[in-house]
């Protein structure tokens, strides 16, 4: 709405454009067999991408899927993410979803399939969606069956000054904790900053213990204590204090406990002018590092959470995830079709090329050219295991009890044990 | 009040008439009703709206604070007092309460203090006097989250402003991590709070001051009183309505502060800010249980409602009364 003085013109085609929001909110599950007149058949897309490049390019995908099927007609709703989260609320209670809708995979999808209102298209997708990259596909799988098609995906790990690195004598990326601790002394004894956090948003604090709690319980065992509600095992204690550890080398930046991540003066911005070695962040890093900060250019790295020895976790496990695409249930042909034109090679190679998503078809990996995007595919490649961000796979409050708790063992006034304890207590009263 | 028709609106006049005759009672029951429905249509829009918007949210508030509810539908759960349980059990809000009062003291004590001397001060024939009062409030017309990130900025540990100055004149020693350590982050909240607010309190106590007529002065200077007694004794007795307004609103607004404190640390570090308020705001709109949100939102309500009660019953009745503002002062 930059518009100082909106023209008669401009209200009637907002009203015009609101109007249509309204339909699709009300009459989505109207026209509940696809809304076929006359022979041709209109699916309702509801997807997140309201950003340049990715809402020009996904829009002419959709032209282009229209023209390979004349009978076809694709009518797309872009929700900005808070606003579509939102409005899905209120669609679930509702129980009318749009045809095809963009999920996150995890426990909200659950929610959904659980509610009845999602299509079950391990059938309907076979052979061609099992030709997708396995991780990727992770999120959407609920009790061994397919509710959803990737388009994107992405994981957690360290990027880190090389340049920094080479000063402090660290030849090679830690690969165990112990290595990883040793690294970060060093860093210290040259009078280098080792991390940045962003302790005021306390998301990326979570993803320290998330990954710890990975490599010494295991990767399946943060969704199975979240289903047992029990998060008092041993190894979850333990990846508290592993995080002590960390914590008790005071390897954080000036002030970081009121450091946000992406402000002038935050975490990414802390690396992104070589004020701190490394951060543990999700693969969007090197554009936020150059957006709110400098850039670190070719010293930036990449190497995964490394393992925690005598852990029951892998280095090869990550934690990450994605967007992709559910059907609503009893969705049209159409629908499905669409998810195969958005899931073949052709389209991913142009999501990769134009909007920098990671490659959900192995084959389109040739279109890679960014190392450090490489890198982080070449992790995701050969993934072992996959835990999905807490925030999608858990409840709000349990996903925000995580963060509170990991927060205050980071500050000093939380034990491993307490942590343990208050996660617990919050998934109990979850019900 | 029996009737929605408000005993005020009536004129004094109406009431102390004789007994009328039938034939002019008739008169005035149509003249009655008349100006009857005239005030109610006056009135409904802007009653529909309080009620709509004021009362009946803050009644359902109260009802859900007794639910467990994650704000979607209809609160079912039915749980009792169990959030006001937990709430009191709570470390986090026990210590909204305790920060709560730290800002009440801090703010009677130190900010309405500091802004009667400035206004003493700026009460003085002294050259730029305008600008200076205009320089002091300028920073309570700034908006909350403009204030948030310009402090955020100047506090940032050893590139910010603060750092900078302390730094060059010699006393870098005294720079630390401000809102970033648990033990500075209130002090230095306060700071902002101070510098944000009392211009406000300032611009109070100038106009106070400026209804004190000057022969009252001039007459304790006569009768050779010092400067300190015409303060003590004439200024300040005359100044006690404003002063009572004052702190009234310093209180109610500590007691709600959240905008500058989510701004600028979102609680933290490690809840070491939070107010009942930013309690609030987590519970319903981070994890939304909003059912305990309601339970904090009723108790902040709570303690409003009963400090401000309290305070115009035992503090503020001598303003009140006899005010020519008030609705007791007509007839009688």
């Amino acid at each position: 709405m930059g518009d100082p003085a909106l023209s008669r013109r401009g209200f009637l085609a907002a009203s015009a454009a609101a109007g249509v929001g309204m339909t699709a909110l009300s009459g989505c599950g109207g026209d509940s067999d696809g809304g076929s007149s006359g022979g041709t058949t209109t699916i309702e897309w509801w997807n997140i991408s309201t950003t340049e490049p990715a809402k020009g390019v996904w829009a002419a995908l959709a032209k282009k899927f229209e023209a390979q099927n004349p009978d076809v007609k694709v009518k797309i709703v872009q929700l900005e993410n808070d606003a579509y989260k939102s409005k899905m609320t209120t669609l679930i209670a509702s129980g009318k979803l749009p045809d095809i809708f963009h999920t996150w995979g995890g426990g909200v999808l659950k929610q959904q399939v659980d509610a009845g209102l999602v299509e079950d298209l391990t059938d309907r997708t076979k052979p061609w969606a099992d030709g997708l990259l396995k991780v990727a596909r992770e999120p959407y799988l609920l009790d061994g069956k397919v509710y959803g098609i990737p388009f994107d995906i992405g994981m957690i790990g360290f990027w880190y000054n090389k340049a920094l690195f080479k000063q402090a004598g660290v030849s090679t990326p830690p690969t165990t904790w112990s290595g990883f601790l040793d690294a970060v002394g060093k860093l210290k004894a040259k009078g280098i900053t080792p991390i940045a956090l962003a302790g005021k948003e306390k998301w990326p604090e979570m993803y320290y213990w998330a990954y710890l709690a990975m490599r010494t319980a295991g990767a399946d065992a943060l969704q199975k204590a979240y289903d047992d509600k029990d998060f008092t095992g041993a190894d979850f204690v333990a990846a508290g204090k592993h995080l002590k550890d960390l914590v008790d080398l005071q390897p954080f930046q000036k002030g970081f406990l009121n450091a946000a991540y992406s402000t002038p003066t935050g975490q990414a911005a802390t690396v992104g002018n070589g004020k701190a070695a490394m951060e543990l962040m999700g693969q969007w890093a090197p554009s936020v590092q150059a957006d709110a900060g400098k850039g670190l250019g070719d010293d930036l790295g990449f190497f995964p959470f490394p393992a925690v020895e005598g852990g029951k976790g892998t280095i090869t496990e990550v934690f990450g995830g994605g967007g992709g695409h559910a059907l609503r249930r009893d969705a049209p042909q159409a629908a499905v079709d669409f998810l195969k034109f958005f899931a073949s090679e052709a389209t991913d190679l142009e999501l990769v090329k134009k909007t920098s998503a990671l490659p959900v078809v192995p084959a389109a990996e040739s279109a890679i050219t960014d190392p450090n995007t490489k890198a982080v595919q070449a992790q995701l490649n050969r993934a072992t295991g996959f835990q999905l961000y807490l925030d999608q796979a858990y409840a709000p409050a349990v996903g925000q009890e995580v963060n509170d708790s990991v927060s205050a063992l980071i500050a000093g006034s939380k034990s491993p044990e307490q942590v343990a304890q208050s996660i617990t207590q919050a998934t109990k009263e979850e019900q | 009040m029996t009737s929605t028709y408000l005993p005020d609106k009536r004129t004094g006049p109406d009431i102390e008439l004789p007994p009328p005759a039938v034939g002019a009672a008739r008169g005035r029951t149509r003249r009655r009703l008349l100006h009857w429905v005239t005030a109610m249509g006056f009135q409904v829009p802007a009653l529909v709206l309080f009620i709509g918007l004021v009362l009946l949210p803050m009644l359902f508030a109260l009802y859900a604070a007794f639910f467990r509810w994650g704000g979607f539908g209809m609160p079912s759960d039915y749980v009792g007092v169990d959030n006001f349980t937990r709430l009191f059990d709570d470390p986090v809000f026990l210590g909204d309460l305790w920060r709560c009062l730290v800002l009440v003291v801090l703010s009677l004590a130190l900010q309405l203090p500091f802004a009667l001397a400035m206004a003493v001060l700026l009460n003085q024939r002294i050259r730029g006097r305008a600008v200076y009062r205009m320089l002091f409030f300028a920073p309570y017309i700034l908006s909350e989250a403009i204030t948030g990130v310009l402090f955020s900025m100047i506090f940032a540990p050893d590139d910010g402003l603060a750092d900078h100055v302390l730094g060059s004149v010699g006393l870098g020693g005294l720079g630390g991590t401000w809102f970033a350590d648990p033990s500075t982050v209130m002090a230095t909240l306060f700071l902002v709070m101070m510098w944000k607010y009392f211009g406000f309190h300032m611009m109070l106590y100038l106009a106070g001051l400026q209804s004190i007529p000057a022969e009252l002065t001039e007459a304790a200077l006569i009768d050779g009183a010092s400067a300190w007694q015409r303060f003590r004794n004439v200024t300040l007795p005359l100044l006690a309505p404003t002063l009572r307004i004052s702190a009234f609103l310093s209180v109610i607004g500590s007691i709600q502060l959240f905008d500058l404190v989510w701004v600028i640390t979102q609680g933290g570090p490690d809840h070491h800010s939070e107010t009942m308020a930013v309690t609030m705001f987590q519970f319903g709109f981070k994890r939304y249980q909003v059912g305990y949100a309601s339970a904090v939102s009723v108790v902040m309500f709570g303690i409003s409602l009963v400090f401000a009660l309290a305070y115009q019953r035992f503090v503020l009745r001598r303003d009140l009364e006899g005010a020519t503002t008030t609705m007791r002062g007509g007839g009688k």
